[in-house]
């Protein structure tokens, strides 16, 4: 299958959290969920884990079950200070 | 100000522990057993004449000048080849010597032209020095018997003249002033390795030839210097010294390519750099150097270097110059607007590997204290930051474990996706010394590249997988480690988890990681495997160097892991000779990493969200750090292009040339509203900039560069900057417009700010550096002079963590639109995206970057050896020639990135390493066709950059 380049960033964003999700799939599986969330708390701006939590609002949003599973970890990101 | 003089000793120095002492001219002298009798001499302060010895090369015995007596034997030994033994009695100038040496000269002198005051090597010319130091008054035999001087002789052709070769364009070889001590050669074979000189003929007719009779240029010469170097006379000579005359004064300063960090002597003639010449204390090269750091430094005077600010409103208008103080006030102005009508992390800024960790400190200190947010990044993401991910995980730091002296220690090598005689050249000598006196080698590489097979070294095993299989491959090495029995238990339980280690060891068994089950993927040989695992695991000290090979893939900080887990499972860390070696790409890659440049870091690797970290900073700083990470430079793109990031400033760095997917940045960048480029020449990136700050080189400003081997080396300032600035004022000048108090009035006082604010460097400080030529972090308390070798007596972390690592197969796949696999390389002349070297003579070697391709694909393609071909990918296209060779595979291509009008980053795709976002530059799957000519994108692009580089010339009047 051919992927396709100049994704939307949401599109970016399903890829990327599903390749730290397939990293993790190989880890310990009790380690598996938290070492995501931990991931993606420590490497996403806000802006990115805002984006992730309005592609989890959706149906069929593409997103590997372990990114489901770690996203109650997943820090909400506070309104953004101007 | 005076020279920094060096003193050679004639031999190289003896490593042994045992002393002996002697007598020499009447003073006792204690050296190291094995030293030469020339150098013990030294050692007491007393110069033995001599021509063919020096201390870079061995001793060689021919020069026949530094005849010494010893009590008790007979005859008049050389000092070079004698080595002092314990109560030799030893006499340096007797009536014989005096005669025999003045007899000698004689010879010499006959045979050389008398032409020193016209002469390049005047005031350094040791012939010069000889014949004085011998006190010759008299040449008895004339000068006009058969000689190698004159061109005529009597009327007639001379046959044993030879013209001079001016054919590199950075030195000369002039055959009339050789005295055939063959120091040149030896210095070719013995410190850069490349064997391309020899002496030809014999007797009175041996003569220096490079190669076979060709001109440098032609030869097999990689101009690297170490022979202009090791010339005694004015034989061979640098060019500039020609033009110029020799330097009055001369200061210590590092490197600004790669990132091995080689110490030079900048020599100078008021302003002016007359040569660089590298420096025999300086750790990192030991007076070795390569063609860029030794020679390609003339685009630092380049008449296409910007030197004064310009800004404009679209980047469709002309450039305007302006004031320093417009410039600043515009941007102040525009990021200010920005973040009112955006939001405060509508901004961020771009650091620079190339530019000194005191200048980096204070970009992400501006963005962290300035713009108030952590929207700070550099170029490393797009090379090692999975080296910093895999490295912090597994030992606890984000840096390579040796310093390079460790290599000489080493008994076998594995070099993983680098490619040391073109990227790190001088690490590379250092390296093939050890292979040449018995270590092993193994090479994991989709290329064949030189190392595989060169004069005098040939590595044990190549695996040749294929591009993209890093993982598998190196997992599979801990297969047949385990599976066999060759892991080092001892260590393991001593300074590893157990449990942590068996779970990965059961990981690793598994028949699926077994050489043989991965072939398939892989196409490397189960045999050739197996013995490469048997041969690291049980050939003794274990060293692994690995490049951007590993690290630019979709899996990039998971082979950085699988290599960790290698040298842990065998017990290879924490000496000398064996070790994780990250080889980064420039010169402060390393620096600019330690120094807080990445958007979850502040200085010293510690996360953003670390309370303690930001309470350093916030009172120090006096304002309030956020305890988010910020946006990536893929991220930043990203946002950009969505219209929530507007504007940035990047310094010293060329992201539309260097980032993969150039549609992408270039879609980024025109979508920002207030894009600032702090640089030395209009790059690339610049045609989409509003603003233009002039940079400085590294030979205009004091600073210090952090090198592969963590090694804090100063940056002297011997000229000043043609913009007026360093670049650390420019951003200090910056800050002061966007209301920040700063008043740093020197680059120490910004590292005296690091040192109080990160633990690694508490004890790093200019004094130090002077005192201590260079120190290697951490550098504190516990460790006053730094740290040459990590985690001796246990990591860093506490136990070093062992990690499961999955090949997971890149998603970018061949298939029948593209069947084959592009990687990406450099080459020895040209360094990353060539702003640099391509504006220095160095273009002779490479003036456009090449195609390769295997004869297979070549030949069903309908391509010939020069032709120009087009390669596509996905994300784009481009044309450039096609160079047919076997190096690579067959299904596998290969190309520079080094020339903008190439853009082989049209090619290159976005996908990226899962931890970090490091582009996977190393696979691409391509088809390649014959082609016209410049692709439409090429010719677009060439006349947009054209017509953004327009700058408007200001009438007299205004």
């Amino acid at each position: 299958m051919d992927s396709e380049s100049h994704k939307t960033t949401a599109e970016k964003l399903v890829y990327m959290a599903n390749q730290i999700a397939t990293f993790f799939h190989s880890q310990p599986m009790d380690e598996a969920a938290a070492g995501v969330a931990e991931h993606i708390n420590h490497f996403w701006e806000p802006r990115m884990r805002q984006q992730l939590f309005d592609i989890l609002d959706q149906q069929n949003n593409g997103l590997d079950p372990l990114v489901l599973e770690a996203a109650k970890q997943i820090r909400k990101p506070g309104t953004v200070s101007v | 100000m005076s020279l920094v003089n060096e003193i050679d000793y004639g031999t190289p120095a003896s490593l042994s522990g045992k002393m002996v002492t002697l007598t020499i001219d009447g003073n006792e002298v204690t050296v190291p057993e094995g030293t030469s009798l020339m150098r013990a001499a030294m050692e007491a302060g007393i110069q033995v004449p001599k021509l063919c010895a020096t201390d870079m090369v061995d001793a060689f015995g021919s020069c026949r000048l530094c005849l010494i007596e010893i009590e008790g034997r007979n005859g008049t030994p050389a000092s070079c080849t004698t080595p002092a033994m314990e109560g030799l009695v030893v006499h340096t100038q007797t009536k014989r010597l005096k005669d025999i040496r003045k007899g000698v000269m004689e010879l010499y002198i006959s045979d050389h032209p008398l032409d020193c005051l016209t002469c390049a090597a005047n005031g350094d010319c040791e012939l010069q020095d000889m014949a004085g130091a011998v006190g010759l008054r008299d040449v008895r035999y004339g000068y006009e018997g058969d000689n190698h001087v004159f061109a005529k002789s009597d009327g007639h052709a001379n046959d044993r003249w030879m013209p001079k070769d001016e054919s590199n364009p950075y030195f000369t070889y002039d055959p009339a002033k050789c005295i055939v001590c063959s120091r040149c050669v030896r210095a070719c074979e013995e410190v850069q390795g490349t064997f391309a000189l020899t002496i030809e003929g014999r007797g009175f007719s041996s003569r220096v030839s490079s190669g076979m009779h060709e001109n440098f240029l032609d030869s097999e010469c990689v101009s690297c210097g170490a022979c202009v170097q090791a010339c005694p006379t004015a034989t061979l000579t640098e060019k500039s010294v020609i033009q110029i005359g020799q330097p009055e004064h001369s200061k210590i300063t590092t490197c600004a390519y790669c990132g091995v960090g080689c110490s030079f002597k900048a020599e100078m003639r008021g302003e002016e750099l007359v040569r660089m010449v590298p420096y025999k204390d300086g750790k990192a090269n030991r007076g070795h150097s390569c063609v860029k750091g030794r020679f390609a430094y003339g685009y630092s005077t380049h008449k296409d270097r910007i030197l004064n600010p310009m800004i404009r409103e679209k980047i469709t208008d002309p450039w305007r110059e302006v004031s320093w103080d417009e410039a600043y006030k515009y941007v102040a102005n525009e990021f200010r607007r920005i973040q009112y009508q955006y939001g405060r992390n509508s901004i961020g800024g771009i650091t620079s590997s190339r530019c000194t960790n005191e200048e980096t400190f204070l970009v992400q200190k501006l963005v962290r204290a300035g713009f108030g947010n952590n929207n700070v990044d550099t170029c490393a993401r797009v090379c090692h930051s999975p080296t910093g991910y895999g490295l912090k995980t597994t030992f606890g730091t984000s840096a390579g474990t040796q310093d390079f002296d460790s290599v000489e220690h080493s008994d076998v090598v594995m070099v993983i996706g680098a490619n040391p005689t073109d990227g790190h050249p001088v690490f590379a000598s250092r390296l093939k010394k050890r292979l040449r006196k018995g270590a092993k080698l193994i090479v994991v590489d989709p290329r064949r590249i030189d190392l595989v097979r060169s004069p005098h070294i040939s590595a044990a095993q190549h695996l040749q997988l294929r591009p993209g299989t890093n993982v598998a491959v190196v997992t599979s090495l801990a297969h047949v480690i385990v599976t066999e029995g060759l892991f080092d238990e001892k260590f393991i339980r001593e300074r590893c988890d157990w449990d942590e280690f068996q779970d990965w060891a059961a990981f690793v068994s598994s028949p699926e990681h077994s050489p043989e089950a991965i072939e398939g993927l892989t196409g490397v040989n189960p045999q050739t495997l197996r013995e490469a695992a048997r041969l690291f695991a049980t050939g003794g000290n274990g060293a692994i160097y690995y490049g951007l090979g590993v690290t630019e893939h979709s899996q990039g900080s998971t082979t950085v892991m699988a290599i960790a887990n290698l040298a842990m499972a065998t017990g290879n860390i924490g000496r000398k000779g064996v070790g994780v070696n990250p080889l980064r790409g420039q010169n402060n890659v390393q620096g600019s990493c330690d120094m807080g440049s990445f958007p979850h870091e502040l200085p010293g690797y510690r996360h953003v969200s670390d309370e303690s970290t930001r309470d350093i900073f916030d009172r120090l700083w006096g304002v309030k750090i956020q305890d988010e990470p910020g946006l990536r430079i893929p991220n930043m793109l990203d946002a950009a292009v969505d219209g929530t990031f507007k504007g940035i400033y990047i310094q010293g760095e060329d992201i539309l040339q260097s980032d993969p997917d150039t549609k992408h940045v270039a879609a980024g960048l025109q979508a920002m509203e207030c894009v600032v480029v702090h640089d030395l020449f209009l790059n690339e990136t610049a045609n989409y900039a509003h603003v233009f700050l002039p940079g400085s080189t590294f030979l205009e400003k004091d600073g210090t560069f952090t090198n592969a081997e963590r090694r804090i080396n100063r940056v002297r300032k011997v000229m000043s900057p043609l913009n007026g600035y360093a670049d650390w004022e420019v951003t200090q000048n910056l800050a002061k417009a966007m209301g920040l108090n700063w008043n740093y009035t020197h680059p120490s006082q910004i590292m005296d700010e690091i040192a109080l604010t990160t633990p690694s460097f508490a004890g790093v400080s200019y004094d130090l550096l002077e005192k201590e030529g260079s120190v290697q972090w951490p550098c504190n308390e516990k460790a006053p002079l730094g740290t040459p070798i990590m985690h001796i007596n246990g990591f860093a972390r506490g136990k070093g963590k062992f990690i499961r690592t999955e090949y997971v197969a890149t998603d970018e796949r061949t298939g029948p639109r593209f069947p084959l696999l592009l990687t990406t390389g450099r080459i020895l002349s040209q360094y990353n995206v060539g702003a640099q070297t391509r504006r220095t003579d160095n273009v002779m070697w490479h003036e456009e970057d090449r195609l390769e391709i295997h004869a297979h694909d070549a030949e069903n393609r309908g391509i010939r050896d020069g032709d120009w071909v087009k390669i596509s990918s996905r994300s784009g296209e481009t044309t450039l020639r096609a160079l047919i060779t076997d190096r690579v595979s067959p299904g596998v291509v290969y190309t520079t990135f080094h020339h903008p009008t190439t853009q082989a980053n049209v090619i290159t795709t976005d996908f990226s390493d899962w931890a970090t976002n490091c582009p996977e530059y190393k696979v691409t799957a391509v088809q390649v066709g014959a082609s016209n000519g410049p692709s439409d994108w090429q010719v677009q692009y060439d006349e947009q950059a054209r017509q953004s580089r327009r700058i408007k010339i200001l009438d007299a009047a205004e």
